[in-house]
């Protein structure tokens, strides 16, 4: 087997769940809450890959310099793409929360639809050329042939968002509320814990993710247009339930599995059906082992 | 304070609310609405309009939002004080219960149906062909979905099914319309018992994302197979259905398609009214309520999701022929996620389970952009917004599905308590 080939693929694979991580992120924390499959959760992903489109269109005619572009529109797009998730909450979900989980979940679908025709009418049904926001690294260069500057980057900027979400989920105050939440909602409330708050903070969170991963992969890839959310989203479900949804370690951990998969299956068997290694990946996992990598598997009550 | 003072300040706070979310949704629509970029030419236009049109518009909805919000929480108190007696038939059951509107009502669809392809033109038969498909699709669905309560979202996998088999069949073999129209729903069948075997365990929200990877992978076959499906560019010259070898133009083919096509919903709704009322169908419903509750009455689970995924599979696949046949064209682009969508958005708003609200539902949303091209651009954006609105104000859909229960009479009552004093 050739060394090098392999290598390629696997830090490809790599790039792919990293960004699959930054997206699954936010399935599994707002399902680990509210036991919500946010379908729109993509589509977050989407208006902050389309937001920071604008907003470094706008900053290159404006004549800003690449570092700049790249952290502004960023901000801007985390910023735009938490209001996006909260206020999505506020609306479809917030009303929903003590009817029956398919009614939710059909919501969500709705949602999910409205945001594509929103972006597909106010902006364009066309791929838009996404401009490289990821600045070429002087001192990479002699690595570049088995791996990009800019690949590098997505891998750095992601470990470096796991390690502070980490941080935050484990020890602050907010952290804290959330994993009680997420525990027994009841209970949460009774020792004072405002649900709403925790709730609106985790789409919040979620959303803001999604943006960055969205503003990277868009800088990877090229090119955007409004539909990419929707199968960004079914991979990144695919990853949260391949680590066991409600996870985050699993979350990354599904990804990386996912990244790998796609790298090598299209790699050593056909790119042709790059897609369907990741749904046909999802439907055997779901049938064989529901609770995820490292899910628990709990057993239904009455 | 007098009453006039509680009511402008009332008021004057609705309207400071109003204001509030008219603002936050001009924020928040702002780069997407306001700003184009030409990424070509480099410049940007900005289109103020839009952001006027937003404020004004989240003005007036978030007051109607707000006002349905506390007519729904005041029906909720309405209906728990006076208890479960207080359930009224809904409006349009009430119709269809009076024998006076319901018999001269049925007569005069007969006879629009009767007529419809001699008064109106082929092109109007073809849409009511495509609206009746529809129907179908949507009676299908809700045997999945409404009534056995498992969220299919790769429902559109069946149809293509259906239709790809049509068209193999007439391709490589020159198989005819009506034989392969059972074959089409067989072939159906089997794939949503194929389907139906492994994600029998899974629970309401997995079962719904491994139909939709299902559909997907259904799809992206068909889309990259060429050998066997001639990939993206589909299958061309399918046979029109014949009639004991008659020769017929496109209109008369239109019309007999059309009658066809009436009589196939007919026998539908027939069957699925009846399979509701039936022992399966009651499983069905026990299910939908309550998984547990249901095994431990002795109902085999999986044996009433499987005849459910299998049924419901059936009717896409009739329907999938009966589309390759009307269209003579198949290509994968015809069975996106999207259409799945649209299939379940008629099954919700109609009201999950109730076959007239599927039905209704299913022409409305065929026919309204059809007939208003200025709306049709944004069918799919009203489409999301009113699956959530749906979901929020009226989880029931239009009209809500009432079930046959029985009912004490007085006796009956008196002697239940006599019997619990004893």
């Amino acid at each position: 087997m050739d060394l090098q080939y392999f290598l390629e693929l696997f830090l490809s694979g790599l790039t792919r769940g990293s960004i699959y991580a930054l997206i699954a992120l936010g399935y599994t924390m707002v399902y680990g809450i509210i036991e919500l499959i946010n379908f729109a959760h993509g589509e977050i992903y989407m208006i902050g890959a389309f937001t920071g489109l604008i907003v470094a269109e706008v900053l290159v005619l404006m004549g800003f310099g690449q570092l700049s572009i790249l952290l502004l529109a960023g901000l801007v797009a985390m910023i735009y793409a938490a209001a996006y998730g909260w206020t999505m909450e506020k609306v479809a979900y917030k009303p929903l929360r003590k009817a029956p989980r398919l009614s939710a979940l059909i919501s969500a679908i709705g949602m999910s639809i409205f945001l594509q025709n929103y972006v597909l009418l106010a902006q364009t049904p066309d791929f838009l050329p996404f401009p490289e926001l990821i600045p070429d690294l002087k001192f990479w260069e002699p690595y570049s042939h088995i791996i990009s500057s800019a690949e590098v980057f997505i891998i750095f900027t992601t470990a470096v968002i796991m390690i502070a979400l980490n941080l935050l989920i484990k020890f602050t105050r907010i952290g804290k509320a959330m994993r009680a939440t997420a525990q027994d909602r009841t209970m949460a409330m009774l020792v004072g814990i405002n649900i709403n708050q925790v709730i609106g903070f985790t789409f919040i969170i979620g959303s803001a993710l999604a943006a960055v991963g969205g503003i990277m992969i868009a800088s990877h890839v090229g090119q955007i247009n409004f539909y990419i959310g929707f199968i960004a989203g079914i991979k990144a479900f695919t990853a949260a339930v391949l680590g066991g949804i409600g996870s985050v370690p699993g979350a990354v951990v599904g990804a990386l599995v996912l990244g790998w998969t796609e790298a090598f299956a299209t790699g050593y068997i056909s790119s042709d059906y790059e897609d369907v290694f990741a749904f046909a990946l999802l439907v055997l996992i779901l049938i064989f082992r529901p609770s995820g990598i490292l899910g628990k598997s709990t057993t239904q009550k009455v | 304070m007098s009453e006039t003072q509680l009511k402008t300040g009332y008021l004057l706070s609705e309207i400071k609310k109003s204001l509030l979310i008219s603002v936050w949704f001009m924020f928040l629509t702002f780069p997407i609405m306001v700003i184009r970029v030409n990424t070509v030419e480099n410049y940007i236009r900005w289109r103020w309009g839009n952001m006027v049109m937003i404020g004004v518009g989240t003005f007036f909805i978030s007051w109607v939002w707000r006002w349905m919000m506390s007519r729904k929480e005041a029906g909720r108190r309405h209906a728990e004080t006076l208890g479960e007696d207080a359930e009224k038939l809904p409006f349009i059951q009430r119709i269809m219960e009076n024998q006076k509107i319901r018999v001269p009502g049925l007569l005069v669809i007969a006879l629009f149906v009767l007529g419809f392809p001699h008064v109106f033109s082929p092109y109007q038969t073809n849409i009511m062909i495509t609206a009746l498909i529809y129907v179908m699709l949507g009676l299908g669905l809700n045997i999945v979905v409404g009534v056995a309560g498992l969220l299919d979202l790769g429902y559109v996998a069946f149809y293509a099914v259906g239709a790809y088999s049509y068209a193999l069949l007439n391709h490589n073999f020159g198989v005819g319309f009506w034989t392969a129209l059972p074959i089409g729903a067989i072939c159906a069948m089997i794939f949503g018992i194929l389907l139906g075997f492994p994600v029998l365990r899974l629970r309401g929200d997995y079962l719904a994302i491994v139909t939709l990877g299902f559909g997907e992978i259904i799809r992206l076959v068909l889309q990259n197979w060429g050998e066997f499906s001639n990939g993206p560019a589909g299958i061309k010259n399918i046979d029109r259905p014949g009639f004991f070898g008659m020769q017929m133009d496109l209109a008369g083919n239109m019309t007999y398609l059309f009658y066809l096509m009436v009589l196939l919903v007919i026998f539908t709704i027939f069957i699925v009214n009846r399979l509701q009322n039936s022992r399966l169908g009651r499983a069905w419903l026990a299910l939908r309520e309550d998984e547990i509750a249901c095994q431990a009455m002795g109902i085999d689970k999986h044996k009433t999701k499987l005849t459910a995924f299998a049924l419901g599979a059936t009717w896409a696949g009739f329907a999938g022929v009966i589309f390759a046949a009307k269209t003579t064209f198949v290509n994968p682009s015809s069975f996106t996620f999207m259409e799945s969508a649209m299939i379940l958005s008629m099954v919700v708003l109609g009201g999950m389970g109730s076959i007239p609200g599927v039905i209704i539902a299913a022409f409305v949303l065929i026919l309204l952009p059809e007939y208003l091209r200025a709306f049709s651009e944004y069918r799919m954006l009203l489409f999301g917004a009113a699956m959530v609105m749906m979901m929020v104000f009226r989880p029931g859909g239009l009209i809500q599905n009432v079930q046959r229960r029985y009912k004490y009479g007085i006796e009956e009552l008196q002697s239940v308590e006599r019997n619990s004093h004893d």
